[in-house]
């Protein structure tokens, strides 16, 4: 299996806006959680939350390498896909608060956020499953002699399920163009990779597949752009997947219900990880090059909070859903 | 009229939606090249390419998920089940990922997932199975049952050019037992969410389906004979939506009621059918609602073993004779 060598490229001074979108989009996601942290705390949200603060920089990264006619599916931790790939705060914030401004109109909630519009086929709450769709959605595309790309983002406990082996091994016995993300965040829940895994190495998972693979620091918002970069031209010019092994790290619990360290990871552990969180590794990089002041960061992150607040706002004055709409898109009219 | 056997009207129906609409394909265990398992799609390999006729690995779950994928991108895809038993394999596909997928996402999914269900052919309990309850109580599917040549086809096209997922039961015991003479070039769709009468009477309903429909016409021909009883037949041909209209009006005329149907007893949807006419018409009954079903067991292989589980013509005689003195 060749595993391309990860490549962080140095700083392109003329591609400023383009580095600018990306810490934005990812400040964006991480106010966002932390706000709907809030809400759920405040009783807003009910249900199952699952906050993306610390993965930032794999749907930012990987989103910026997609065209806006390409196709992606992802897990229950959906907000920051849904975010990168350009919905707004507000119908997302709706759909948690359970609103009928919702994307769902309050029917999908946190783990089912999507936007047909937008090539964003939605979260799916069950490990592992939406991922053979993804190899669908890749058949469809080659089936019409499309350029498009589908990619299916899921965590690193996912490749342990059947669909995932069913799914890979079809899209490269096809040759189709897919990509699937893993977003190795060592942990399926409290169940850390080396308890669940025989292998560590979720890319060498390809070898059975005979699949391209390529293993990229997550918590590097450039690596994640560039990798994807890269899978996203072999599917698209020869119809290849990519198995894509993201690294990267939750820094809050599982899910709302859950401490962000205990029984399964220690406080240690959080704390180093922090240390390589990709908003402030971003911005250094930029300061570093003279292409961002602090200031400059300081002005962004407002701009970005109030943008959140408005959306908490709009969420919490929204109506309830009707029960009149409750049979609603149960059957096509 | 050329004469068709099931197996041929149900190929022939899928055959006229792939060549009418470049949307639909075919993917499934040796559909292709070797033609199906039963030989449902010989020729369409020939006929419409490697890349319409789909052989895939033996892979339930992601031949359900690619299908429901590539249907939510605009497709129509008709995966096969080599047995409608392996559908098992893809439940979480069909009731959590297709089912749902309008509702929390406004995504549509035209898929038909066909297969061969029923038993009566000796194979055991993994290839006899009726599936139907466990997806019945998912709403967001349809269910469709054919017993006739005419409504394999029918229904087929129906299920093709349906919206929402379909499930589709062929009963294997039928493929090459029943003809009819089907018009050449006559656009047979049968609705889905229909019943027929397969039968008219006044003394008596039976509802059933699928293979159960030619059992309970048996029946119903010996009890005219032999006890002057006139048994009405419906064939429900659409388990989900079920057509409520169509069980109530026959009931409410004989007022007399026995649901019949090849799958297991505890939680088959007989009890549903039964509940159904409870709520709607229970003051027409002149007796309580009856079943006949297979044996809460598998499906033993041993012949003997396999045609006492199974419901016979004789069952039914026995539970419509009861109902008729009651």
């Amino acid at each position: 299996m060749p595993t391309p060598p990860t490549s962080v490229p140095a700083l392109d001074r003329s591609r400023l806006d383009f580095y600018r979108g990306l810490l934005r989009q990812m400040l964006v996601i991480r106010r966002f959680e932390e706000k709907a942290a809030e809400a759920y705390a405040l009783g807003k949200i009910g249900g199952f939350c699952h906050l993306y603060i610390g993965q930032e920089a794999v749907a930012v990264g990987s989103i910026a390498a997609l065209r806006h006619d390409d196709y992606l599916m992802c897990s229950y931790r959906e907000h920051g896909h849904a975010l990168a790939r350009g919905m707004s705060s507000r119908t997302v914030m709706a759909e948690l608060f359970g609103k009928a401004t919702g994307c769902s109109r309050g029917k999908g909630g946190s783990m089912h956020i999507f936007d047909a519009s937008k090539g964003f086929l939605g979260g799916h709450a069950i490990v592992g499953g939406h991922i053979p769709l993804v190899t669908g959605a890749a058949f469809a595309i080659k089936y019409r002699a499309g350029d498009q790309v589908a990619v299916a983002y899921y965590g690193e406990a996912a490749v342990n399920n059947g669909a995932f082996h069913e799914a890979l091994n079809m899209a490269a016995l096809w040759k189709l163009p897919a990509i699937y993300l893993c977003e190795n965040n060592r942990y399926g829940m409290g169940t850390a990779l080396e308890r669940a895994s025989a292998i560590y190495d979720i890319a060498q998972r390809a070898c059975s597949y005979d699949m391209i693979a390529e293993t990229v620091d997550g918590m590097d918002v450039l690596a994640v752009y560039e990798a994807t970069a890269r899978a996203v031209k072999r599917a698209r010019e020869g119809h290849l997947p990519t198995l894509l092994e993201v690294r990267t790290y939750r820094f809050m619990g599982h899910s709302m219900s859950d401490p962000i360290h205990g029984h399964y990871r220690t406080r240690e552990e959080v704390d180093e990880q922090k240390k390589k969180d990709p908003i402030p590794a971003l911005f250094h990089r930029l300061e570093a090059a003279g292409l961002m002041t602090q200031a400059d960061y300081d002005a962004l992150d407002a701009h970005v909070l109030a943008e959140v607040d408005a959306a908490v706002k709009f969420a919490d004055e929204s109506p309830e859903p009707d029960a009149d709409q409750l049979y609603a898109d149960v059957y096509s009219a | 009229m050329p004469e068709l056997t099931y197996l041929e009207a149900l190929r022939q129906g899928m055959w006229e939606e792939m060549a009418r609409d470049e949307r639909v394909f075919i993917l499934g265990e040796d559909v292709g090249i070797y033609g199906g398992a039963f030989k449902v799609t010989e020729g369409f390999f020939e006929k419409f390419g490697a890349s319409r006729v789909i052989d895939t690995p033996i892979s339930e779950a992601a031949i359900v998920g690619a299908a429901a994928g590539a249907a939510h991108m605009g497709l129509r895809p008709v995966a096969e089940m080599q047995f409608i038993d392996f559908i098992s394999c893809a439940y979480d596909m069909l009731t959590n990922y297709v089912a749902t997928a309008r509702y929390r996402a406004g995504l549509s999914t035209p898929i038909v997932v066909r297969g061969p269900s029923g038993g009566f052919v000796r194979g055991g309990p993994f290839h006899s199975q009726m599936p139907e309850a466990a997806f019945f109580h998912t709403p967001g599917l349809k269910l469709v049952a054919p017993a006739t040549v005419r409504d394999a086809k029918g229904l087929i096209k129906a299920a093709i050019r349906d919206d929402d997922p379909v499930i589709y039961l062929e009963h294997k015991f039928l493929y090459r037992r029943i003809k009819e003479n089907i018009p050449e070039g006559e656009d047979i769709i049968t609705p889905i969410g229909k019943a027929r009468i397969a039968r008219e009477g006044k003394d008596l309903t039976i509802v059933t389906y699928s293979a159960m429909v030619w059992k309970s016409l048996e029946a119903a021909e010996q009890i005219e004979k032999e006890d002057g009883a006139s048994v009405e037949v419906i064939d429900l041909r659409t388990l989900l939506p079920m057509d409520d209209a169509a069980i109530i009006a026959s009931v409410k005329k004989t007022n007399r009621a026995l649901v019949v149907h090849e799958d297991t007893r505890t939680g088959g949807i007989a009890g549903e059918i039964i509940a159904r006419i409870n709520e709607q018409a229970f003051e027409w009954l002149d007796a309580p609602v009856m079943r006949v079903t297979a044996h809460d067991t598998p499906i033993p292989y041993a012949p003997t073993l396999e045609d006492f589980v199974l419901p016979q013509a004789q069952d039914v005689v026995k539970a419509a004779r009861w109902l008729l003195a009651y």
